[in-house]
């Protein structure tokens, strides 16, 4: 590959591509409770890698907590979870908060936000300046890095949020409700750049919305939960050609998609 | 008003642009709402005076007061006592914040250790401080370092509450966010808590200096010192020298003000997120 066609972002290795249709994230046998009353109990799920999955269901059903669980935020009571066979200390993750403004260090300058997880790898100067620039020209990033975290709008905040988690190239992207705290125009605007990154790396993303036109629009699978104590109550597929836009929220593919979800996850409300 | 600037000249000259003296008419004006209340104690002061609300035994007039000062300060006759006091406030402080950070981030960052130490720390930090300087005096003879133990010892427990407090505050999500990028704990430490902790370190470091001022100044006052503000103000209430009395407690104002201002100018440029 030349110098001149290779493209921003780091492409999908054929091998990758091939090895995306796999099993990535193993969880098997997991349970959590939290003060007695049991959250998940003997739970399993796969996630494939190189897939966009959105996690959707019931108020306080614990999607966030079963994504920190997998992130290694939250410790598990019993069960395994498995990257690709390795444990996640030997695995890259990337998170993405959705209170922007607790998750950045207000120390530092949005740039050395960027780079301190690099720094923690023990990237060396020049990486780490290297890899924000590819970074910033593959987000198109307009406004000031060299600011605070707080003199920045929420929006640019979010999306600093989103480089600081790719910058180690991540094997697998973690978000909570990354747009919750957004305006519409910013929510449309990350979201778009989201499928892009998505596009362009093929990293493995795993998302949890509230929204579910959202959770449809970006995903491959939607993962469908049950109220506590929780199971997977479907996995809806979603297969429209990316890159998606507003066109393909008035697709018929779309619009079933989406119903089928609202009525799974409304007899998981009644039940 | 020929006091303020001529703005409207400066402004046709292009010497200023019209945003700026937007700020600056902004500021005088908040300078002159600053000023009413200083200016209206003078004014009930003067009338206090004037009108005899109070003896003039017990009331100087702000004039001759202010005068007493400025000679007292002119002649060199309070500065060696405000030095004295300046440099024991500063020593107790010194010791206090050096002795008292460590151990506030090691209480604040082990939860066990807090438990068992919390009663105490809140008992004596409820103690008077003047209640220990016989027990001080006893340990430490009468010199000039029982003094500033006494004030080292209550800013010492000001700063290990306060830091201890802001280590164990610590935002979670910015812990979180550490850890899951692979931290280790004591990166952590070292990149998240100590930063964390600063806003209230710094609150507990004002508060420190205030406590250590008071403490030394009352020390001065009742355990035998041969100088010092505190010192100048009891003696001049002896001998019924009520304008050096209220000039002298003038300038230990100043001198708890000053040190305040420069503490928070500090906080502000070093610890430039808090409350954003
Ligand atoms: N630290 C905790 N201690 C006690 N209970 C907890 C704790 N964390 C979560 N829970 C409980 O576990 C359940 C799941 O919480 P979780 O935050 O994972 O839900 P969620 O699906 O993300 O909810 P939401 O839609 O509000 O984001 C909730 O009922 C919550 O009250
Ligand atoms: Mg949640």
């Amino acid at each position: 590959m030349s110098a001149q066609t290779e493209p921003r972002l780091r492409p999908v290795p054929a091998e990758q591509a091939v090895h995306g249709r796999q099993t990535y994230i193993t969880v098997r046998g997991l349970s959590k409770q939290f003060a007695g009353s049991p959250l998940y109990a003997d739970f399993n799920l796969d996630i494939p890698q190189g897939k966009f999955t959105s996690i959707f269901g019931p108020n306080g059903c614990g999607k966030s907590t079963l994504i920190n669980m997998i992130a290694g935020l939250t410790p598990v009571d019993a069960g395994d979870i498995l990257f690709d066979g390795k444990t996640l200390k030997e695995t890259t993750i990337g998170y993405v908060f959705q209170n922007y403004r607790d998750a950045l260090l207000p120390w530092k300058r949005a740039l050395d936000n960027i780079k301190y997880p690099l720094e923690i790898a023990g990237k060396s100067k020049s990486e780490r300046t290297r890899r924000v620039e590819e970074l910033i020209a593959s987000f198109d990033i307009r406004f000031d890095l060299s600011r605070y975290p707080y003199e920045l709008s929420g929006g640019q905040q979010q999306l600093v949020s989103i480089m600081r988690a790719l910058a180690p190239h991540p094997e697998v992207l973690f978000l909570d409700e990354p747009f919750s705290a957004l305006d519409y125009e910013m929510t449309l605007f990350i979201r778009d750049k989201l499928q892009e990154i998505f596009r362009a790396t093929g990293v493995t993303m795993l998302l949890v919305s509230h929204d579910l036109e959202e959770a449809v629009y970006l995903a491959d699978r939607v993962l469908l939960l049950t109220k506590r104590p929780t199971q997977v109550a479907e996995t809806v597929h979603f297969h429209a050609p990316r890159p998606r836009d507003a066109d393909t929220l008035s697709t018929e593919d779309f619009i079933r998609t989406k119903a089928r979800c609202l009525e799974i996850f409304q007899r998981e409300v009644r039940r | 008003m020929k006091l303020l600037p001529d703005y409207r000249r400066w402004l046709r000259a292009g010497i200023v642009s019209p945003e700026q003296t937007a700020g600056a008419t902004a500021g005088f004006s908040r300078l002159r709402t600053v000023l009413i209340g200083p200016l209206a104690l003078v004014a009930v002061w003067w009338l206090a005076f004037d009108a005899q609300w109070v003896s003039h035994k017990l009331l100087p007039s702000p004039w001759t007061t202010v005068q007493s000062l400025w000679e007292s300060v002119a002649s060199g006759a309070m500065t060696k006592d405000f030095l004295s006091t300046f440099n024991r406030t500063l020593s107790a402080f010194a010791i206090a914040a050096v002795a008292g950070i460590p151990v506030g981030i090691l209480f604040g960052s082990n939860q066990k250790i807090y438990r068992s130490i919390e009663f105490l720390v809140d008992f004596f930090r409820s103690t008077p401080a003047t209640a220990m300087f016989p027990l001080f005096l006893l340990i430490f003879g009468i010199g000039d370092f029982a003094k500033i133990a006494v004030a080292a010892f209550a800013a010492w427990l000001v700063v290990v509450f306060n830091v201890a407090y802001g280590v164990m505050n610590a935002r979670q999500t910015r812990i979180l966010a550490a850890r899951v990028m692979g931290a280790s704990s004591w990166r952590v430490f070292r990149d998240v808590m100590f930063f964390e902790s600063l806003p209230q370190t710094f609150i507990g470091l004002r508060m420190a200096v205030s406590v250590a001022l008071v403490v030394i100044i009352v020390a001065e006052m009742f355990i035998g010192s041969s100088d010092g503000l505190g010192r100048r103000i009891i003696d001049s209430q002896q001998v019924f020298d009520l304008q050096q009395m209220y000039a002298s407690i003038i300038a230990s104002g100043v001198m708890g003000y000053g040190v305040n201002l420069f503490f928070l100018a500090i906080e502000k440029w070093l610890v430039h997120w808090s409350g954003k």
